[in-house]
């Protein structure tokens, strides 16, 4: 971190001093006045998007960012994009969210927003951040206060747009499973991760490395018993 | 005075005289024993000559001459003579021998005995006892101790064939094996014994091979028993007592450990066979044969728990046919029946288990085992834990068992406690005997107190005191009513006549908790019991303030006069058909959906109540249309025509199932129960894996059911929503308590 080294001449107060800048001055305060200069353009554009009264961006706000990016709103990349942000609450973009994102991303308008989501979705494919990732997208979802669990019919709509491209089969048998079963009306956070540890630990289809007497949540081992009887 | 000087060949020329003469008597020829002034002269013979001053002291010339003398008449005489010979003559020569050379070598060590005083100890030299041992061993023995074995070995398998033999003189020729060993058992165990075990082993191996094929399991096992006593017998006869071990160990390797399986494999006469058909004393032969074999047991207890778990299984088996065959199954009767036979099985095993397995841990283990199998099955829907509870309600309720006398009851008692030891749901019996004791405390069908009260006290030491006092809480409920409703008569008795129901009224107060949950509806009473009601209380009021009363109509009592034509009539009825018939008091004709409103009860409920009072034997009401089940458009009038030949009658209400509920309610108690087991565990272990945790629970729910490992983790999954648990971030089959 640079620090401030203003040159101060001691003991004459009010004499006139000359300011002397060294080079690396003259690159930080042009540095800090861009970035000041970026800073402004993303607070434009945030605001270009805000609900006047809120003051955030609110489902509708997003919609129209999304059809500007040419991205559709349900696509993983928006996701992506609340992730980078690290924003709270599903649907809603606050001033401090988007400065944080859109600085990360280097981008202060529309097109270089559209243009960084490739380099973003490789970031998060990264095995380090995809565990932060995957936790992330079902903490969004917890939409009212207290909410601990979400709903069969949401978790099959997560489960494809997170997990979808990276392990096809088993979201898509596990889907069905969670659609014909009755134990389990809501997954929690427990069963989320577990369902990805098992994707990536447990062979699949043939499930031989699969053993119910370890911790594995039991949702996982009654589909695990529902696949080996579908296969029998 | 000076002693002469002897001249060393002057000595043992003497000394040899004696030598000689020695030899002849042991030969056997006409020779006077030595006197003792022969004995003396020879003794100092040797003294002087080892006394003398050098170059006279001759001690080591005497020492070797002595050996010498022996190796002398061994060569000349013994061997020879021995080698003559064969067989059993041989043994004869050669324990005649060796008795001889022990008479040699003590009467020589004798006489040349002061060389042991000082010579030997000087130069450190055997002894002249060891010296005359070791002479024969060295020159006799070795010689000829592998035709002496042969010849043994030969003789002892004469005898195994039946044939007589000279068993004093195979103990003498076994002596010198042990002696010649000078302290040592060597010679005894490497010359003689490992080649009689061998050959042991080889004979007895040939006849196991033949017998097993000929012979049946009780008949090969009689033969066993009997060569392993013929055995022992020859230890103690002739053979060195050491050998008695390693002699019984081979003979019943070969013949009890080579042929086990087949042994008890057998199929007509095998161990399964015996035990099918009682064979007691073979059986018992069988346990001492194999109780010394190490693990011999271990099969033998193994075909008794296939055996008995077959036959227990059997029995459940047709239990659950005969009761699906019958159109009714009359009152569970074949349910009953089979717990009884089940009585029966345990009682028959047991005693094998104290007599013909001598109580050993192996079969009492073998016994549970198998009784933990069947004792779990359901027959006809219902478990084993309430046909069990069934069976104990049957006995001491009124009607039951009176035929049988108080010891046979007791003993009945303390068989049933014991069967539930193999009952894995524990839990399951106590609320269904919770339940049916409720009903025989409540409607005073109770038998005998005191078998009561056994009762728990048997439940209660094997079950523990947990497991009892909710019961023992409802006997002493009823205990306490008793003295209650005598406090309440006294109370009317003392107030005015306002405060008075009108109607003769008894109350039972039952505490909550020790009761079985009761639903309790709010049944619209009649008037007259809503009087009956304030006053009571009024009179509890006076007792305490701090107690909330419930009525359980459903579990109460009327006897009403029923006015018809005939003759009046007492009915004996239950408060909910009390409530219906006194309806009729106010009008003639009520349809279904009248009676309802006015009471307030389910459909269920109502539809039982007036089926028992129009469709079943005693027709109080009459229904339109006469059908024979009740529906929602029926009416009902007030039989009057009806009459009965008794003047009082009971009119049942059948009771409700109740299994279902006890099973909800089970399921219920279970879920807490095992919630409060992984809290008590994660919280004194803080951090435990998943395997161990449920291990851990399972363990200590035990004594009262056996819990599934999906309902444990069912269970760990709401508590980690709850957060009373967390999975460890770097290893997910790690648990932690969260405080």
């Amino acid at each position: 971190m640079m620090r401030r080294s203003a040159s101060k001449k001691t003991g004459q107060p009010n004499s006139t001093n000359p300011i002397t800048y060294s080079p690396s001055d003259l690159f930080r305060t042009a540095s800090s006045k861009a970035s000041s200069k970026e800073m402004e353009r993303i607070d434009n554009l945030f605001y270009a998007y805000a609900n006047r009264s809120s003051g955030m961006i609110d489902p509708e706000g997003i919609e129209t960012l999304c059809s500007d990016m040419e991205v559709d709103h349900t696509d993983v990349r928006i996701l992506m994009l609340a992730w980078k942000m690290r924003a709270e609450k599903q649907g809603y973009f606050i001033l401090e969210e988007w400065r944080r994102g859109l600085k990360a991303l280097r981008a202060d308008t529309v097109s270089k927003l559209r243009k960084a989501l490739p380099e973003l979705e490789k970031e998060i494919r990264r095995p380090s951040n995809f565990v932060d990732f995957y936790s992330y997208s079902f903490r969004y979802c917890l939409t009212e206060e207290k909410q601990k669990s979400i709903d069969i019919e949401s978790i099959c709509q997560l489960l494809d747009l997170v997990l979808g491209s990276q392990f096809r089969a088993q979201v898509d048998y596990f889907i069905d499973y969670l659609k014909i079963q009755s134990d389990y009306k809501v997954i929690n956070m427990d069963q989320w991760m577990g369902f990805f540890r098992f994707c990536n630990e447990i062979s699949f289809p043939d499930l031989n490395n699969y053993n119910p007497d370890l911790a594995w949540p039991l949702v996982l081992d009654n589909f695990v018993e529902w696949m080996q009887a579908k296969q029998s | 005075m000076e002693r002469k000087t002897i001249d060393l060949d002057q000595g043992w020329d003497y000394m040899q005289k004696g030598i000689t003469k020695l030899k002849r008597i042991l030969e056997g020829l006409p020779e006077p024993p030595f006197s003792s002034e022969e004995y003396m002269m020879l003794y100092t013979t040797i003294y002087n000559m080892c006394t003398q001053k050098p170059p006279h002291d001759y001690s080591q010339q005497l020492y070797d001459k002595y050996r010498e003398a022996f190796e002398e008449y061994i060569t000349s005489t013994v061997l020879p003579s021995l080698r003559e010979r064969h067989d059993e003559f041989m043994l004869r020569e050669l324990v005649k021998r060796w008795a001889n050379h022990k008479i040699m070598v003590r009467w020589l060590s004798r006489f040349f005995h002061y060389l042991d005083r000082y010579f030997i100890a000087r130069r450190s030299l055997p002894a002249l006892n060891e010296v005359g041992l070791t002479c024969f061993r060295d020159l006799v023995y070795n010689d000829v101790h592998v035709k002496v074995r042969d010849a043994v070995i030969t003789l002892i398998d004469k005898e195994r064939e039946g044939e007589q033999i000279d068993r004093a003189l195979l103990k003498n020729v076994l002596d010198i094996f042990v002696e010649i060993g000078m302290g040592l058992m060597d010679r005894y165990e490497e010359d003689f014994e490992a080649h009689m075990l061998q050959d042991t082993g080889a004979y007895y191996s040939r006849k196991a091979s033949n017998w097993i094929l000929e012979d049946s399991c009780p008949d090969y096992m009689l033969k066993s028993e009997e060569c392993l006593k013929k055995e022992r017998d020859r230890v103690s006869h002739y053979l060195h007592s050491s050998s008695e071990t390693k002699l019984s160990e081979k003979v019943q390797h070969e013949l009890l450990v080579m042929h086990a399986n087949q042994l008890l494999d057998k199929e007509h006469s095998g161990c399964r066979a015996l035990l099918r058909d009682d064979k007691v004393e073979d059986l018992s032969r069988m346990y001492r044969l194999y109780c010394k074999i190490p693990r011999g047991l271990d099969p033998v207890a193994n075909i008794f728990k296939q055996h008995i778990t077959a036959e227990g299984t059997a029995l459940v088996q047709q239990a659950e046919d005969a009761a699906s065959n019958q159109a009714s199954n009359a009152a569970g009767v074949q349910e009953q029946v089979l717990i009884r036979k089940i009585i029966e099985l345990h009682d028959k095993y047991m005693t094998y288990v104290t007599d013909c397995f001598q109580n050993h841990t192996l079969f009492h283990k073998a016994l549970k085992e198998a009784f933990e199998v069947f004792c779990n099955k359901t027959v006809a829907g219902s478990s084993s834990a309430e046909l069990l509870a069934t069976f104990c309600d049957n006995i001491l309720k009124k009607g039951g068992s009176e035929k049988l006398s108080d010891e046979a009851i007791e003993e009945t008692l303390e068989k049933v406690v014991k069967l539930l030891a193999y009952i894995s749901d524990k839990d399951l019996f106590a609320e269904f005997y919770r339940k049916k004791l409720a009903r025989r405390l409540l409607f005073d069908r109770s038998a005998n107190d005191d078998h009561e009260r056994s009762i728990l006290t048997k439940l209660k030491q094997q079950c523990g005191g947990q497991f009892t006092s909710k019961m023992e809480g409802m006997v002493t409920d009823l205990t306490l009513a008793r003295e209650n409703q005598a406090s309440f008569e006294d109370y009317l008795r003392s107030n005015s006549a306002a405060a008075h129901p009108g109607i003769d009224l008894t109350v039972t107060v039952l505490t909550t908790g020790f009761w079985p949950s009761y639903k309790s509806f709010d049944l619209n009473l009649p008037a007259e019991m809503v009087k009956c009601v304030e006053v009571f209380k009024g009179f509890y009021e006076t007792k305490t303030k701090h107690r909330k009363l419930t009525w359980i109509y459903s579990l109460g009592t009327c006897h009403i006069n029923g006015k018809f034509e005939q003759k009046t009539i007492e009915l004996i009825v239950s408060t909910y058909q009390a409530a219906v018939l006194l309806l009729f008091n106010a009008s003639d004709r009520l349809s279904y959906s009248e009676i309802m409103a006015q009471l307030n009860l389910t459909h269920d409920d109502l539809v039982r109540l007036l089926h028992s009072l129009s469709c079943a034997k005693y027709k109080i009401l009459s229904k339109e249309p006469n059908t024979k089940t009740i529906s929602q458009s029926d009416y009902f009038e007030f039989n009057s025509k009806f009459t009965d030949k008794l003047r009082r009658i009971k009119i049942p209400l059948p009771p409700v199932d109740e299994r279902k509920k006890v099973v909800e309610d089970v399921d219920k108690d279970r879920r807490y129960a095992i919630d409060a087991a992984i809290v008590r565990i994660m919280k004194s272990r803080k951090v435990l894996g998943h395997q161990q945790l449920v291990s851990e629970c399972v363990e200590q729910l035990s004594r009262m059911f056996k819990p599934d490992i999906k309902a444990i983790k069912k269970r760990m999954e709401d508590l980690i929503t709850r957060d009373y648990l967390e999975r460890d971030k770097d290893n997910a089959n790690m648990f932690r308590y969260l405080a």
